[in-house]
Parts: C-alpha cells; sequence; structure tokens
C-alpha cells in the first residue's frame, strides 16, 4: 500500500470512490438477474403458509395475490394494516386468512395466520413468525407440537361464547406445559381475530378481487 | 504513523501447504484465534445452518482477499478499512441475494447471520494482516483456508449440537441440496428430543470450549510440539 504523499492519499481516494461506484453497479446487476427469482420464491414461501389454513382443494383462485389490507390494532394487532387473503372458488368467497399479531407472547410478539371459513368455521391457525423458548413456547409452531391443531375446525359462534379463553381461566383450551403466556396470547389473539370476521365478515368477503392483483386498502369498522 | 514496507518485496509469499496448515489448525479462527463467535455460536444448532454459513463465508474469504490483494497498490494505508469493508459487504451482499433466489429456505433459517458475515471479524483479519500484503495467489489461499478452518468449526459444531439436542444429523438437508436432500437425514429416537441445554445458546458455549481444548489437547499431544505451543 503507498502512504507516503499527499498525491498517493489522493489516488487512494479516488479509488475508494471509483470502487464504491462500481460495487454499486455490480450489485444493482445482480439484484436486476435475480429479482425474478426472489419474487417466486418469497410468493411461494407466503402461498405455502396460506396452504395450511385454507381449505384443500375448494378454491381456484390465488390467495396470496388476492390480499387486501386493514388495520384494527385492538383486535389483529400491531401498529400498520395487516393482510388479508381471500380464496374464492369462480366468485364466490369461499375463505379468509387473517393475519392476527399477539402482543402478549413470553418474548416478543406472536404473528398468525387465521383461516376462517365463509361459512363460520375457523379452519386452522399457524405461527408464521415467534420469538417463545425453544423448548417450551416453540411448541407453538407446527413442527414443534400439535398444540396449534386445537384451533382447527371450530364453529365461529357470533357472539363468541365465553369458553374462548385457556382451561385454567374458565374455558375450553389447554395451554402448553410449561407455556402458559405463550398459550394465552395465542388464544386470545385467535379469539380477537375472530370478533373482527364477525364484526367485518360482509366486507372481508364481499370485495371484488383487486383487478391487477394488487392490495386496496379497506377501511375496518 | 508508521507507514508499513511492501512486505512482499522483502519477504516470499508462504507456501501453500504452510498456509493451509495455518488457516486449518493452528490459527484456526474459531479454535485458536476465536474470531467469529457470534455467528459462530448463534448458526451451529444443525449441521446444514453451518455447512450453509460455512460455504458463505469461504466465497466471501475468497472473494475478499482475491481484490484486497489485486488493488493493494492502489489502496492508501489511511483509508484501508473503508475500502475493505466496502469489498467486504459488496460481496456478503452478492451471497444474500444468491441465496435469496437460488437456496431460499436456508436463507430464511440463517436469518439475519447471513448479511452479518460483514462483521465477522475473520474476513477484515485476513484481509488487513495477510491479503493487503501479499499476492493474489497466496491471498485467495489464505482465504479459502481460514475460511474452510471456520467452516470446519461449524460444521463439527452444529452436527455435535443437533445431534445430542434432536438425535438427528443433516436436518433440513434439503434446504442445501434440494428435495433430493430430504433422505439424508439420519434420525436416532423421535428426531425431536434431546438434551434441550445443547440447542440453546449455554449450549453453543460450552460446546465450543470443549472443541477447543479438545484441539489443544491434540496439539500438545502431538509429537512434534510437546510444549503446547503452536509454531
Amino acid at each position: 500500500m503507498q502512504s507516503n504523499n499527499r498525491g498517493q492519499r489522493r489516488r487512494g481516494g479516488i479509488f475508494l470512490v471509483a470502487l464504491a461506484l462500481v460495487a454499486g453497479g455490480l450489485l444493482a446487476y445482480i439484484e436486476d438477474i435475480t429479482r425474478w427469482r426472489i419474487a417466486d420464491n418469497e410468493a411461494a414461501h407466503r402461498l405455502r403458509a396460506l396452504r395450511a389454513v385454507l381449505p384443500e382443494g375448494r378454491y381456484d383462485n390465488e390467495p396470496h395475490l388476492d390480499m387486501i389490507e386493514v388495520l384494527s390494532p385492538d383486535l389483529l394487532g400491531g401498529k400498520a394494516p395487516l393482510p388479508v387473503y381471500r380464496a374464492r372458488l369462480g366468485e364466490t368467497p369461499v375463505a379468509v386468512v387473517l393475519t392476527a399479531i399477539a402482543p402478549d407472547g413470553f418474548s416478543d410478539e406472536i404473528r398468525t395466520l387465521v383461516g376462517i371459513s365463509a361459512d363460520g368455521y375457523v379452519i386452522g391457525v399457524r405461527v408464521v413468525a415467534h420469538s417463545e423458548t425453544p423448548g417450551l413456547g416453540d411448541g407453538i409452531e407446527i413442527a414443534k407440537s400439535d398444540w396449534i391443531l386445537s384451533f382447527s375446525d371450530l364453529k365461529t359462534d357470533n357472539p363468541l361464547a365465553p369458553a374462548w379463553v385457556l382451561r385454567r381461566d374458565g374455558g375450553d383450551f389447554d395451554h402448553l406445559s410449561g407455556a402458559t403466556v405463550t398459550s394465552r396470547a395465542v388464544v386470545n389473539a385467535v379469539r380477537n381475530a375472530v370478533s373482527y370476521f364477525n364484526a367485518n365478515s360482509v366486507e372481508l368477503l364481499a370485495n371484488k378481487p383487486p383487478a391487477d392483483g394488487l392490495s386496496t386498502d379497506s377501511a375496518p369498522r | 504513523m508508521a507507514n508499513p514496507p511492501r512486505q512482499s518485496d522483502t519477504n516470499p509469499a508462504p507456501g501453500i501447504r504452510p498456509i493451509f496448515r495455518a488457516g486449518l489448525w493452528h490459527e484456526n479462527p474459531g479454535l485458536v484465534q476465536l474470531l467469529g463467535l457470534c455467528p459462530l455460536l448463534a448458526v451451529s444448532n444443525t449441521l446444514i445452518n453451518g455447512l450453509g454459513l460455512g460455504i458463505a463465508t469461504i466465497f466471501v474469504m475468497c472473494t475478499t482477499n482475491w481484490l484486497v490483494s489485486a488493488t493493494r497498490a492502489l489502496t492508501h494505508h489511511d483509508l484501508r478499512l473503508p475500502t475493505f469493508v466496502l469489498m467486504i459487504a459488496t460481496f456478503v451482499t452478492v451471497v444474500e441475494l444468491l441465496f435469496k433466489a437460488f437456496l431460499f429456505d436456508l436463507h430464511l433459517a440463517l436469518g439475519i447471520f447471513l448479511p452479518l458475515i460483514v462483521t465477522n471479524c475473520v474476513i477484515l483479519g485476513r484481509a488487513e494482516s495477510f491479503a493487503s500484503r501479499q499476492p493474489v495467489v497466496a491471498a485467495i489461499t489464505d482465504g479459502f483456508a481460514h475460511g474452510t478452518g471456520f467452516a470446519c468449526v461449524l460444521i463439527v459444531l452444529g452436527g455435535l449440537r443437533e445431534l445430542i439436542g434432536y438425535g438427528t444429523l443433516f436436518r433440513n438437508a434439503e434446504f442445501l441440496f434440494g428435495p433430493v436432500g430430504a433422505s439424508l437425514q439420519i434420525t436416532l429416537g423421535d428426531g425431536s428430543s434431546g438434551l434441550l441445554l445443547a440447542i440453546l445458546p449455554p449450549g453453543a458455549f460450552i460446546g465450543l470450549a470443549m472443541l477447543v481444548a479438545l484441539r489443544q489437547f491434540i496439539q500438545q499431544r502431538s509429537k512434534h510440539d510437546p510444549t503446547g505451543r503452536d509454531r
């Protein structure tokens, strides 16, 4: 390396600037040629997650593209609009998948997908992001235990029966052993998501599919 | 400020074999220099995760060392750190984009630790102390050797923690090898129960400490070095 006089220092500086320009160009190029592949991967990942909470074989659209965003910090959690995906058979809405965020997990927020059919059944729930304790709270993942299946095929009465709480809080749902706080957070989030659905099902199901596959904002009640 | 001389002019570059012996054993980044411990401990929960991050690290070390060495006449001493970090960050971003495009599930499993390769001290350390003073072939070899040394620790620690914590080996091999990889998994027991401690952070520290001790033990017992001090 040269390090002796001002001319060499200037040369080093010019080289750094030139390097930055070349690096920027290289990254722009690589990003460009991989963009479609990455978008495909992300869409496939989203679709895989949605499939788990939708009734198999009973819809024929692409639910990861038929998306609206709704804002409901009280019931669905979070501070920003959350995606709602719709499954249809032809023109008839079959089910919606709500994104529900539990703010009161043991470590941090727990992000879930709640699939609810148009005729008022919770099809299933899956946890997509969490920071709960490995070996204890992480039982909410389907890969770690079957606990999350306790939400499958449940009727969503309107208004919800008071039994939509943990058994140890007087309701119907067992908790994960050693993870009461985590279990309670998820049960609460699912209950709130169902309440939101019951209150807004007309809008959630009746919106025409977005014409170009992009999301449209829908004002919640 | 002292100006370092161009050592490649006065000292011959080390040969291939000493470079590999250094990178894999005597100066192993994970077991001797104890560099890059953050990704090492976080990502070594399964063998495949360790292998994936190891491959990414080797790629970044080889390309960074090549570029640092090839441009060493143009880099000013006072500007070397921003220059090297710029190069490292560029190559890491390339790797991240390639992983997102071709190894998406592995990219999800590695999470934030893939872009955090930029902060791995091994890479900046080798760039600054070796590649900036050596010709290109020696620099690339050094990057490959040290990267492989680091990757070996990732693989061994990952394999041990996965075996003790889950009772499996090559879990999620399809993340790296595609659908055919799913058949690689070896499972003892039911595949999800084991010593939980092994999967948690304390298990990573304990496992690494045992590997460091084992390496030291082997080194001391080696008849070439009865004093235990690596030459």
